[in-house]
């Protein structure tokens, strides 16, 4: 029987409900409006009242109307078929109903997540009579370059007999592949979907392992000075107009990992719609295939429903998490988790709870935190390593990084990648500021070059603020070339050009070749008197340079072009 | 049936409370006072306690005065007749016209459907060089102009409204000065445009809070027309005072503040608004133009800052100009490709430059020696802003292109500036 619940309040997205009976924490509800239903989600109850938010806009809402509540919580549908796929924040399906109801999201309307007609071809991995638990393999199906494994649902908590496993063959989701029987004799049918609550993270691993393996982005200033590792996680501050998008973008592209979940979380349509236009006309290098058949898009832009976006970001670290279970290395990017937290705290607002620092909530700091420690490098039941790197973005007010959002996410991100305005105002792009960032993880180039890179950086900023007071004229020509050397460093190295095709990405071996190169070069004494000489030096050197990062790696053109740097550099060093 | 209620528990700011039963979120009603009729909205549900936020404000509204819920929500009319015709911020003629009533639509519509946008693909020229050549305005681009008082972003607005390439434009003026209004309509008139545009007027004598819904209707209205093929220019003229309204009736209705006073959903009430541009394909379009006056001319005030986030790049008025740093169309790559090949690279190789002469400048002004290549920036910095960054310059893009290798040829060898060589022999002009 349906538990039916009565309106007594509304104040924008939230609602209060006199209930009877039960209602849980967390509980999802329909608000029944003619043939409207609005979906909402339980966040606090008093007594006889619920206070729900409702996941759209509430107008035409009227007091004594009914809400339904469901007894589930808020859960996503995991099955093969998620790749590829373009979801709003509580999974309902963009592209399909797009096709149906055209042009708007209209309010009320959902859609199965997962096409229940398509058949699979399931290959079964357990007989009969084997014991298994949950998180454990049933069996498996081609998805795209992957095989998807149907699991045993993570919620099944006891041990289990398998009593009938399907033949190999093609399957509907909804079709019955096992049958388990528990110890005290009761069979459990399984098909090839279940239910998982978002906001609870997945863990049927058998242990959590420090992350160490780099995750190669391509980037060169990330991957050799700010490196990130695959089970870590890092955050990308910058004010509006620094590149973060950009920077996400690029990431979601070449990333080496096999799985890339893009939350596109209260930002702007129409860079979601770049990706999801273009992902399916690039073709991935590593695999040969769509760069959208390793992707899935959760979308929920900034003029889709709030509280909708809050729960966006939970859903997309839930698909995640149902990859790693496959053994798989997961990447999730969240843009911007600024307007997440916005949401919780206009909830917060509403809920009229005491406001903290610029009246974000209370828990806001925790709420971040476990966000953040879905991530992780695990060893699963199985044996097999796996993991969810966790990419956020944050947007602070007015480009301030000491305002609330972005303290408490620096505090548990392993990874510092500051943007910065004045770098992206002089163009020099990815804008990740070379003297702020950090990272806790160790970069595949020796420590000890890396250092003495960001020596050199430090150096010539320092030498570039004072020449700013006392004029070229009044720096030793020492600290001249030091200067210099930054600059080339930068310039070279830090700098990339994202819209060519060879320069956007350098892979890893190609950035230990090229960085031991640049390391020569800083390394190096130069004995110019004159600082014009020593400006075109470095100027003619950081040509020759930039047409290298144009040559494609391990082509002729590529040596001819190092050539031509040994043969300058030996031409030009005695003066 | 409508219900009338004639007992108002209590007046708050611009919000009442009646008690009534069956009203609806965000329904209207009428609020008749001794001054005459006034809409009202219901901004929120308490039982059987009803507030409405009363749009002409609630000043010499009595408690015995009659509450009629109207049963629905805001609508707003749409049809062919609206062209040509000035508004109210409650969509009341302002013309002595006669009243709309036909064909009424809700406004505050469901947003766009991220998997139906396209990427933005055609320019919209606006003859103005710092836009069309450094900034490209682009079909479907959300864009502010960020300013300070007295600077002149109306004239822009007018001048862009009047040379851009699209089928109607609809002004949406939100705490308005009555001189700027008459200054938009006679532009408007004289340029003969008046009969393809729609103003919604709110001046800054009208009550604060009307202003909120004027964004709203001019974004339904624009809808309407755009699913029927039209290509619309939206401007909205100050949006800054759009968010101090919402600002006002946040704190009346004591929600906590988040930052300088403003509600916390300031980013998701201006998303919901500048999020209504869009390219629909196989029908129209919503291009948004508006003007955000930065409180002190601070670029990190909530306002600035939130618009920012939201619109696709800003151009920055200053000085009478639109200023080359800062400024930032976020679209311009999707289309000063397919112009002419030589825009890319005018675009970025006089940035640079003009970025050299304000360093030289400011060297100059520390009292530096001035090399000879200084002189040089410092003649190029000069025929830049006048020839290029002047807003009474008025030249198609192409021209504004040749214009720009002339300049360059004044002032520097081919070879100092930095261009690519089948540019230069394309381009430079011969000497005579």
């Amino acid at each position: 029987m349906d538990k039916i619940g009565l309106i007594t309040g509304i104040n924008g997205n939230m609602i209060s409900v006199h209930f009877q009976g039960s209602v849980c924490q967390n509980e999802v509800g329909f608000v029944l409006l003619g043939e409207e239903r609005l979906m909402s989600e339980v966040i606090r109850i008093r007594g006889e009242t619920a206070y729900l938010q409702v996941f759209e806009n509430t107008k035409g809402v009227k007091v004594g109307d009914k809400v339904e509540f469901s007894g589930q919580m808020l859960s996503v549908q995991l099955g093969p078929g998620l790749l590829g796929q373009i979801y709003d924040g509580l999974q309902n399906p963009l592209v399909q109903l797009a096709q149906e109801y055209g042009f708007f999201l209209k309010r009320g309307v959902s859609k199965e997540p997962l096409n229940s007609d398509g058949r699979w071809r399931f290959t079964p991995l357990v007989k009969k009579g084997d014991s298994v638990t949950a998180g454990m393999t049933l069996g498996q199906v081609p998805e795209g370059i992957f095989k998807h494994s149907i699991m045993v649902p993570f919620d099944l908590s006891q041990k289990y007999t398998v009593e009938y496993i399907a033949a190999e063959g093609d399957y509907t989701i909804k079709d019955i592949i096992a049958t388990l029987k528990d110890d005290r004799g009761n069979l459990i049918e399984l098909d090839m979907v279940f239910d998982w609550p978002v906001k609870t993270p997945i863990k049927v691993y058998r242990e959590k392992i420090p992350p160490r393996e780099p995750l190669v982005t391509r980037v060169r200033i990330i991957d050799t000075f700010f490196p990130i590792v695959r089970g870590g996680t890092y955050c990308i501050p910058g004010p509006f107009g620094s590149g973060k998008t950009v920077l996400q973008q690029i990431i979601s592209r070449y990333a080496e990992i096999d799985i890339v979940v893009i939350a596109a979380c209260g930002e702007r349509a129409g860079e979601v719609v770049e990706t999801l236009r273009e992902f399916p006309g690039l073709i991935d290098p590593r695999t040969g295939r769509t760069l959208m058949e390793r992707t899935i898009i959760i979308c929920n832009t900034s003029s889709m429903p709030v509280a909708a976006r809050e729960a966006s970001v939970y859903t997309a670290a839930t698909l995640a998490e149902y990859y790693r279970q496959m053994g798989l290395d997961i990447l999730l990017l969240a843009d911007s988790t600024s307007r997440w937290a916005q949401a919780m705290r206009e909830v917060s607002g509403r809920l009229e709870e005491i406001p903290g620092e610029e009246a974000y909530p209370a828990y806001l700091e925790s709420r971040i935190a476990e966000f953040y420690e879905r991530a992780g490098a695990v060893r699963l039941v199985n044996g097999e390593k796996a993991s969810l790197t966790i990419g956020g973005t944050v947007s602070p007010a007015g480009g301030n990084f000491e305002e609330p959002v972005t303290q408490a996410t620096l505090k548990v991100v392993g990874v510092f990648h500051g943007l910065s305005r004045d770098r992206a105002n002089a163009r020099r792009f990815p804008s990740i500021d070379p003297l702020e960032s950090w990272s806790r993880y160790d970069s595949f180039i020796e420590k000890e070059l890396v250092d003495l890179a960001r020596h050199i950086l430090f150096r010539g900023n320092e030498i570039n603020q004072m020449m700013k007071v006392v004029g070229e004229e009044g720096t030793s020509i020492e600290d001249f070339i030091i200067y210099l050397k930054s600059e080339f460093l930068d310039s070279v190295y830090l700098q990339q050009n994202a819209f060519d095709k060879v320069d956007a990405q350098t892979p890893s071996q190609r950035q230990i070749y090229v960085f031991r190169k640049v390391i020569e070069i800083l390394r190096a004494d130069y004995p110019f008197k004159d600082k014009d000489r020593a400006r075109g030096f470095f100027y003619s050197l950081r040509q020759l340079f930039i047409d290298w990062n144009y040559k494609e790696w391990d082509t002729p053109e590529f040596g001819e072009q190092e050539k031509a740097i040994d043969r300058f550099m030996s031409d030009n060093s005695q003066l | 049936m409508k219900k009338v209620y004639s007992r108002i528990l209590s007046i708050v700011g611009n919000v009442i409370m009646v008690r009534a039963k069956g009203v609806a979120y965000e329904e209207l009603a009428e609020v008749s006072t001794r001054q005459g009729k006034s809409l009202a909205q219901v901004i929120r549900l308490d039982g059987d306690l009803v507030f409405l936020q009363v749009f002409a404000g609630a000043r010499g509204i009595s408690t015995q005065d009659e509450v009629r819920f109207l049963g629905h929500p805001m609508k707003v009319a749409f049809s062919d007749n609206m062209l040509g015709r000035i508004f109210n911020g409650s969509g009341l003629p302002l013309d002595n016209g006669p009243e709309l009533l036909d064909n009424l639509i809700e406004i505050k519509g469901p947003p766009v459907n991220p998997a139906k946008r396209i990427i933005p693909r055609n320019m919209v020229r606006t003859n103005i060089p710092m836009i069309d050549v450094f900034n490209s305005l682009v079909e479907s681009q959300k864009i502010p102009i960020f300013s300070v008082s007295g600077e002149p972003y109306n004239e822009l607005l007018a001048r862009i409204a009047l040379q851009a390439e699209v089928d109607m434009i609809i002004l949406g003026g939100i705490g308005l000065k009555y001189d700027q209004f008459m200054f938009f309509r006679d532009t408007l008139e004289e340029g003969g445009a008046l009969n393809r545009s729609i103003f919604f007027i709110h001046t800054a004598a009208d009550p604060i809070v009307e202003g909120i819904v004027v964004p709203d209707l001019c974004l339904a209205v624009a809808e309407g027309f755009a699913l029927k093929g039209k290509k619309v220019l939206v401007l909205l003229t100050d949006m800054t005072n759009f968010c101090d309204a919402l600002k006002e009736i946040s704190i009346t209705m004591e929600q906590v503040p988040s930052n300088r006073g403003y509600p916390g959903d300031l980013y998701s009430q201006l998303a919901s608004r500048y999020e209504k541009a869009v390219d629909f394909e196989g029908a129209g379009s919503i291009t948004i133009l508006s003007i955000t006056t930065m409180p002190g001319d601070d670029v990190t005030h909530p306002i600035p800052d939130n618009t920012g986030y939201i619109t696709e790049g800003q151009f920055y008025l200053r000085g009478g100009r639109i200023e080359p740093f800062g400024s930032l169309s976020r679209l311009k790559q999707l289309v000063n490709n397919k112009t002419r090949e030589d825009h890319r690279a005018i675009m970025d190789g006089m940035i640079q430059l003009y970025a050299q002469y304000r360093e030289t400048e400011e060297k100059k002004s520390m009292g530096f020696r001035m090399s000879q290549w200084d002189e040089k920036l410092l003649k190029y910095g000069k025929m830049f802003e006048e020839q290029m960054m002047d807003l009474s310059v008025n030249v198609p893009l192409e021209q504004a292109l040749d214009n720009g290798w002339r300049i360059l040829s004044e002032c520097f060898m081919p070879e100092e500036t930095g261009f690519r060589t089948d540019l230069i022999e394309r381009f430079w002009p011969k000497k005579r």
